[in-house]
């Protein structure tokens, strides 16, 4: 099994971490992983955006030109990666930040509240776990347990008092997330 | 899980690695895509526990010189930068050549010329295989396409260095270091004594002994007789380098009708064009340059014997297709493939590349 995913937003959304907590909890589970984030000015202020490739096998490029899974947290990504969706593929999209929905007829369209369910928590901070467990819903690749594992791993110890409320924020996403559209 | 199993960024991996390794000093300045590798010996603080130095120089042609004064003493130093910063050491760079000192460079390639981009390229390839600075001098060349083996690497390349007195480099760019993956990190060696040192490295200049002359180190000699002589004992070593040290990897070249000759990062992304290739009933193969001085020219002639043709994709405008033509000599077409200026190639477009340029 091979995933392919892009994970896109504005800089401080936390795409970048999410992506990060997704590769780890791939370790958890013996998959081979590999991040490649989009380094450049994106990172300062932009538009940021990581690939997170989950494989059994060994993976071959970290760069990739067609996804499986594309989630956009905003329009410039939307605009960006809407493209970029195989056919049959998956597209999980937050309104919050989007004023165009996606237009695609071939893939699949998910919605996930994720911003407005993070201002209802009190903590806009948990927003990409709430957008995690919306694609865990859609695309179990690995268990919500290896997932908690990873987090423990790639958060510093200093923060594991704020597991609990991330483990709440993904079950939270597995309960909001949609689906808006199938592929025709 | 293996307890040793990490997820870091290649350029956090050069810094780790560095440290288990028993290196000595550390010598350099930021720069984006690279600025990882001094931020993580500084968050490690090996100072405290390996004795290890850490240094920002105040500037890239300082951290080199610095890396020259550790080196003259039998130390195991290195520095690295990205391509702008690259080109500011070169001076020291060929005196490290000249005065035969081993010691590590790492250069995490960014798109130029100039300033360029902060984006990864390979369009340093040229200068660093063949010379950079002035004169005739050659530096061991490593290129990793992989986190595991931007660790490993380190140690092969002080191996390498220290071995033939010879400044070693690992050529990367900002796919390598940026990108996170799995790897195993090296055990833990202890830095070596200074009676190892003077033992490993009897040229070392730490200090005069009754039983021998002084030893001297340096790249100047006015005599150019004696400096003929010494650009002769150079080269006979760069000889025995090219007997010894050629690696490379093939990938289901032995079927294969056409091949690939990429290295790094591209050669990440020929091995996904390969899989696409091959899907679609098209046999390809890749071969991978490991090390790009000595390069494996021996390897890609064979090659070229049995093969249709062949594509070399480079984060650049066509610079190791010269080797690659060299090596084949005419015996089969080869043709190149790059993006450039920071723009990475997609696996599908190196795989239409091939069709175009090389199967038609």
């Amino acid at each position: 099994m091979l995933q392919e995913i892009v994970i896109s937003g504005f800089g401080g959304q936390g795409v970048l971490s999410m992506g990060k907590i997704l590769a780890y909890s791939g370790i958890m589970e013996d998959k081979e992983v590999s991040w490649f984030p989009a380094y450049g000015p994106e990172q300062r202020g932009g538009t940021a955006n990581v690939t997170v490739v989950l494989s059994d096998k060994p993976i071959s490029s970290p760069v990739v030109a067609e996804y499986d899974i594309a989630i956009v947290l905003n329009q410039p990504s939307l605009d960006k990666f809407e493209s970029k969706v195989k056919k049959g593929g998956i597209i999980i999209y937050d309104p919050y930040g989007i004023h165009h929905e996606p237009e695609r007829k071939d893939i699949q369209v998910y919605k996930i509240n994720a911003m407005d369910e993070s201002m209802k928590m009190n903590n806009t901070k948990v927003f990409n776990m709430i957008v995690l467990g919306g694609l865990l819903k859609v695309e179990p690749m690995v268990q919500l347990e290896n997932v908690m594992k990873g987090l423990k791993k790639s958060l510093p110890e200093r923060h594991h008092k704020l597991l609990p409320m991330n483990e709440e924020a993904i079950v939270r996403g597995m309960d909001i997330i949609h689906q808006e559209r199938k592929a025709e | 899980m293996s307890e040793e199993i990490s997820l870091m960024k290649g350029n956090e991996a050069i810094a780790y690695a560095a440290i288990r390794y028993g290196t000595d000093g550390y010598f350099g300045y930021p720069i984006t895509p690279q600025s990882e590798i001094i931020e993580t010996f500084m968050e490690a603080a090996p100072w405290k526990t390996t004795g290890m130095v850490v240094l920002q120089a105040e500037s890239e042609v300082a951290a080199t010189n610095m890396v020259y004064g550790g080196a003259a003493c039998g130390k195991a130093v290195m520095t690295s930068s990205s391509s702008p910063g690259i080109s500011l050491k070169q001076e020291g760079i060929s005196y490290l050549a000249g005065a035969e000192l081993p010691c590590l460079l790492v250069n995490v390639q960014r798109g130029g010329p100039g300033l360029g981009t902060i984006q990864p390229s390979q369009a340093d390839y040229f200068q660093t295989v063949k010379g950079g600075g002035h004169g005739d001098y050659r530096l061991i060349t490593l290129a990793p396409n992989s986190v595991q083996e931007m660790a490993d690497f380190v140690s092969l390349g002080f191996e390498l260095a220290f071995k033939y007195r010879n400044p070693s480099m690992i050529l990367t760019d900002g796919v390598i270091g940026q990108m996170m993956e799995k790897v195993k990190l090296p055990e833990y060696k202890r830095r070596r004594t200074e009676q190892e040192i003077r033992e490993q490295c009897p040229w070392a200049t730490l200090g005069k002994t009754p039983d021998r002359e002084p030893n001297i180190i340096t790249s100047l000699e006015l005599d150019p007789e004696i400096m003929e002589k010494n650009n002769e004992r150079f080269q006979a070593k760069y000889r025995e380098i090219e007997k010894n040290e050629v690696r490379f990897e093939s990938i289901q070249c032995e079927d294969a009708e056409y091949m690939l000759v990429a290295f790094g990062s591209a050669a990440r992304i020929c091995l996904k064009a390969v899989e696409l290739a091959r899907a679609e009933g098209i046999k390809v193969g890749l071969l991978r340059p490991i090390t790009l001085w000595p390069f494996p020219g021996e390897a890609i002639s064979k090659c070229a014997d049995r093969m249709k043709g062949m594509l070399t994709v480079e984060l650049n405008a066509g610079q190791m297709v010269e080797d690659v033509r060299l090596a084949v000599n005419g015996k089969a077409k080869v043709e190149h493939y790059g993006r450039l200026g920071g723009i990475v190639p997609t696996p599908d477009g190196v795989l239409q590349a091939l069709k175009e340029k090389v199967i038609k």
